[in-house]
């Protein structure tokens, strides 16, 4: 059956509460969920105290402080810091987005409580291991394909073919969506998740491609694509506002049309 | 927030590897449409079937059998159970392939749900059919 409960070595347990920056005026509470794999521990969730004045007003601006000013040892992905990368996707208040695109004072109710995406392995603290989410994506072959010669130019594509991709190749696949999808969550091996989804119906659309129902079999399973139950989740949580249910629903379509 | 399970961790398979598996069933779309119309059926179905279950409280054997005796209330019915039963049928497999994980125990289930469905539509069958021949 599917587990509910976390398993032994995974429940968190206890946790720091890490001493208030000395001479701050104003002070946001974090609570920040810590798994070192070395030292044999179960994961805890540590409280720092940021000084707002001295800080930027986004959620990965607290971390990168914390990292700065109170432990070194807080390990966390990061880059671009726009919301272009991906890289600082977590769960932030309960809700999976990006820490860079996050305000702090969105986050009401006391302490910014962040997490490591769910239901993922976790390297180290909010690290977690995506290469199951990696190869998924991997499998439905991002890339062009074609069977007609090379054009001398470019493969042209007309304006209105052009806006059918808008909505789909946006995603940055910061995995927010997979991993906020409970089918994903029990199935993560077999369902290919909304991403991977999302991602293969950009390529299902695209004009140019020619490989369009090669890419439809290789989705037609009850578990790589139909585990889908358009609960959303994916929609609510994509931090570039874009709507995974709705492109597995256009895939599902295009598998009815095709054999209806 | 798992860790990752034993055999993963065992196994030395390519993630691509572990994701193509056995690759793609090229299945699923009939099960996906067939639940669509039996939903769409039953939305269709529900008003009359429920003017005829209302129609039928209170009365005896004797008035069940009357009733029934019309081809259009004995049609109505069986669609009904048809839909419902399919509907019930595909449905509870999707909960069963959501949830149980266990191999075996997942093909058991799978089978006992389609026996169960489809002994609950032959029974409500051979009722309205027998009810509606009178016998």
């Amino acid at each position: 059956m599917v587990e509910f409960a976390l398993p032994k070595n995974s429940r968190i347990t206890g946790g720091k509460v890490w001493p208030k920056p000395p001479g701050a005026t104003e002070m946001r509470e974090f609570k920040i969920y810590r798994w070192n794999p070395d030292d044999g521990k179960n994961p805890s969730v540590d409280t720092y105290y940021i000084d707002t004045h001295d800080c930027g007003p986004m959620v990965l601006d607290g971390l990168i402080w914390i990292k700065n000013h109170i432990d070194p040892t807080l390990t966390f992905r990061r880059s671009c810091r726009e919301g272009v990368c991906g890289s600082c996707a977590m769960n932030i208040d309960g809700q999976n987005t990006l820490a860079c695109t996050k305000s702090m004072h969105d986050v009401k109710d006391g302490a910014v409580k962040i997490n490591p995406l769910p239901h993922q392995p976790v390297v180290k603290d909010l690290v977690p291991d995506l290469t199951n989410f990696y190869a998924q994506y991997a499998s439905i072959e991002p890339w062009l394909k074609t069977t007609t010669p090379t054009p001398q130019r470019e493969w042209r594509q007309s304006h209105e073919d052009r806006e059918k991709l808008d909505g789909l190749y946006e995603c940055i696949l910061c995995a927010c969506c997979s991993t906020s999808c409970p089918s994903y969550w029990w199935n993560s091996e077999r369902f290919l998740g909304p991403a991977a989804l999302l991602q293969a119906t950009r390529w299902v659309t695209d004009s140019r491609d020619e490989a369009t129902g090669e890419r439809l079999d290789n989705l037609e399973d009850p578990f790589r694509l139909y585990r889908c139950h358009t609960i959303m989740n994916c929609a609510k949580a994509c931090p570039k506002g874009l709507n995974p249910s709705e492109a597995i629903a256009e895939l599902k379509l295009k598998m009815v049309e095709r054999q209806v | 927030m798992s860790a990752p399970d034993a055999e993963s961790v065992k196994s030395m398979r390519t993630p691509l590897g572990r994701v193509r598996n056995l690759g793609s069933s090229h299945s699923g779309t009939t099960d996906f449409w067939r639940q669509r119309i039996t939903a769409v059926a039953m939305v269709l179905l529900m008003v009359p079937v429920i003017v005829v279950v209302m129609m039928l409280l209170g009365s005896n054997h004797a008035g069940a059998a009357q009733m029934l005796g019309s081809p259009l209330v004995a049609i109505i019915l069986l669609l009904f159970i048809i839909a419902s039963t399919w509907h019930m049928k595909i449905g509870m497999q999707v909960v069963i392939e959501d949830y149980v994980h266990h191999e075996p125990l997942k093909l058991a289930a799978i089978m006992a749900n389609n026996f169960f469905c489809f002994a609950v539509a032959l029974a409500s069958i051979y009722a309205i059919l027998k009810l509606a021949s009178g016998v």
